[in-house]
């Protein structure tokens, strides 16, 4: 690795030259946002009462790490996140596999999925409530509502484009429907599968904050619907922000090429 | 002689919605117990659709075939088949590949592992036993393939083209090779081809297909008058010349 070539050499600087300037510039493009932020509301071109500014934020945000209030609120989002996030995985792979098994099935069901895929689920967070009360539970399945469908969808699409060759050759050496589903369905949709979690642990973390704006009495939806009641937009702010940062941190992940995957035994 | 294989009147049609599609009418012919029979016929004209009813993936509209002496559904003759694409899966080492089948059938042992070592050494393929078909070439690909079927030691093997995908040198020798294992294991095999010459220096019979639907055009037994009867001495034998073109005659001749 000692002797590379010169051109080798050159092409590895270039490539290190061209991610420090991605790198800078995405710091440059933050730090210019909150000045201008900042400056403008100072000047008072914008109103801080409304807009708040960057330094009323993070005097906020202080005050929220020093009587510890954010950890409560955060952890409790972050474990009603997580918990329907599972929930999701595990039941749109069953449904899938099921639908994958049963063609007829899957056809019978397919207009009922997309309609219920398509359905604007924060109106139904208020039903939900209605029916199963201002719990936990209300709020995980709150969570889990807005992104089950869609991902028993997508699922079970990543299923049906496996290549019948590759089932086929399941059926020359012996095998059966499940040898079939384990050798080849599965494998080959880990990339499907993994991308399909990406996505989800997002919207669940929607779902989830939605619920809480209804039914809650912590958590970052009940953060920003409270400061937003009492007119601390700089709370509001926060509160979402963190959120989004909370989806970025959860769907952090190595980059997943198919043949990188360990082989499923 | 004992018959492997007996085919009898076989028919087949593909449904679909546009229609139908024959690809085989009254199809009969037997294999013998050690005999390599070729098979070649026009482009389209139900080669695949062939196999695939005599390894029990489709089954017959009309028509019956045994294994064996035994109705295909009874029969416990081990068939092995390989299918026209290697179908190497990409999440899966080459050696892993290679005993896929042995995985489902529950068939992992040390002994069976040492022959799946033995055969991608014997192809030339041990340094690529853990490496991802990517990186493999067309024709070692199909190399693996071939193993991938050999290691499950079947008694009747299926030959789809198997090696299209090799370049002209390996064809002959990887040929040569299967000529020989399946000659000396006492094997059966059926083997389709587009290649004329791949076909009269392997078998024992040449079948004939018609354009689709696919029936027997003619049944051409070859008999080459040879010392040592290897592929490779047939290719250069006065008969094989006038095999190629009794065979190439037959094949362009529309009825
Ligand atoms: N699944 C299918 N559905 C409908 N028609 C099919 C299907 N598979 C094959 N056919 C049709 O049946 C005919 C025979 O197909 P087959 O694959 O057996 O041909 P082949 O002789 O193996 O051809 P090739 O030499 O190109 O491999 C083809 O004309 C094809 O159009
Ligand atoms: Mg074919």
């Amino acid at each position: 690795m000692n002797n590379l070539s010169a051109e080798q050499k050159k092409y590895l600087l270039m490539h290190r030259r061209h991610k420090r300037i991605v790198s800078i510039s995405r710091i440059l493009i933050l730090l210019s946002f909150l000045f201008v932020w900042e400056f403008t509301a100072n000047v008072g071109i914008i109103d801080s009462f409304i807009f708040s500014s960057p330094s009323k934020i993070a005097l906020c945000f202080f005050g929220m790490l020093m009587d510890k209030s954010i950890f409560l609120h955060l952890g409790v989002t972050l474990f009603e996140t997580i918990i329907s996030f599972l929930l999701v995985i595990a039941i749109s792979i069953l449904v899938a596999v099921a639908l994958w098994f049963s063609s007829k099935l899957s056809e019978i069901l397919d207009p009922y999925l997309v309609v219920l895929n398509s359905l604007p689920k924060s109106a139904l967070a208020p039903l939900l409530i209605v029916w199963l009360g201002a719990t936990k539970t209300t709020i995980i399945v709150a969570g889990m509502s807005v992104a089950i469908f869609g991902s028993i969808l997508s699922l079970y699409t990543s299923f049906t484009v496996v290549d019948p060759g590759k089932i086929k050759l399941i059926y020359t050496l012996g095998g059966n429907r499940f040898h079939a589903l384990s050798k080849v369905v599965l494998p080959s949709s880990i990339p499907a599968i993994i991308s399909n979690m990406k996505v989800n642990i997002g919207l669940c973390l929607v779902g989830v904050i939605i619920g809480e704006f209804l039914a809650a009495r912590d958590g970052l939806g009940y953060l920003i619907i409270y400061s937003s009641q009492v007119f601390r937009r700089d709370g509001i702010l926060i509160q979402s922000t963190t959120s989004s940062y909370i989806s970025q941190m959860l769907s952090l992940h190595p980059d997943v090429r198919p043949e990188k995957i360990p082989q499923a035994r | 002689m004992e018959q492997v294989l007996e085919l009898k009147h076989i028919h087949y049609a593909y449904h679909t919605l546009d229609g139908e599609t024959p690809a085989l009418t009254d199809i009969s012919f037997a294999l013998n117990k050690g005999e390599f029979v070729s098979i070649v016929g026009p482009s389209g004209c139900g080669k695949s659709t062939l196999l695939s009813l005599i390894s029990g993936l489709l089954e017959p509209e009309k028509g019956l075939i045994k294994i064996n002496g035994k109705y295909l559904k009874e029969s416990t003759t081990n068939v092995g088949y390989m299918l026209q694409h290697d179908e190497l899966f990409e999440w899966r080492t080459i050696y892993n590949n290679v005993i896929l089948g042995l995985e489902i059938q529950h068939m992992l042992t040390a002994r069976t592992r040492e022959r799946a070592h033995d055969l991608l050494d014997l192809y030339g393929l041990r340094q690529f036993e853990s490496s991802h078909p990517s990186e493999l070439s067309g024709g070692m690909r199909q190399r693996a393939a071939l193993i991938r079927t050999l290691v499950l030691e079947p008694d009747l093997l299926l030959l789809d083209e198997p090696f299209s995908a090799l370049d002209y040198q390996t064809r002959l020798t990887v040929g040569d090779d299967i000529g020989q294992i399946i000659r000396k294991e006492g094997k059966s095999a059926l083997l389709v081809t587009h290649d004329l010459s791949e076909a009269i220096s392997l078998a024992d019979r040449v079948i004939i297909l018609s354009g689709r639907p696919a029936t027997i055009k003619q049944t051409i037994p070859l008999i080459f008058d040879l010392d040592a009867d290897t592929p490779l001495n047939r290719r250069n034998a006065p008969e094989f010349k006038t095999y190629f073109n009794l065979i190439w005659k037959e094949l362009n001749t529309d009825e």
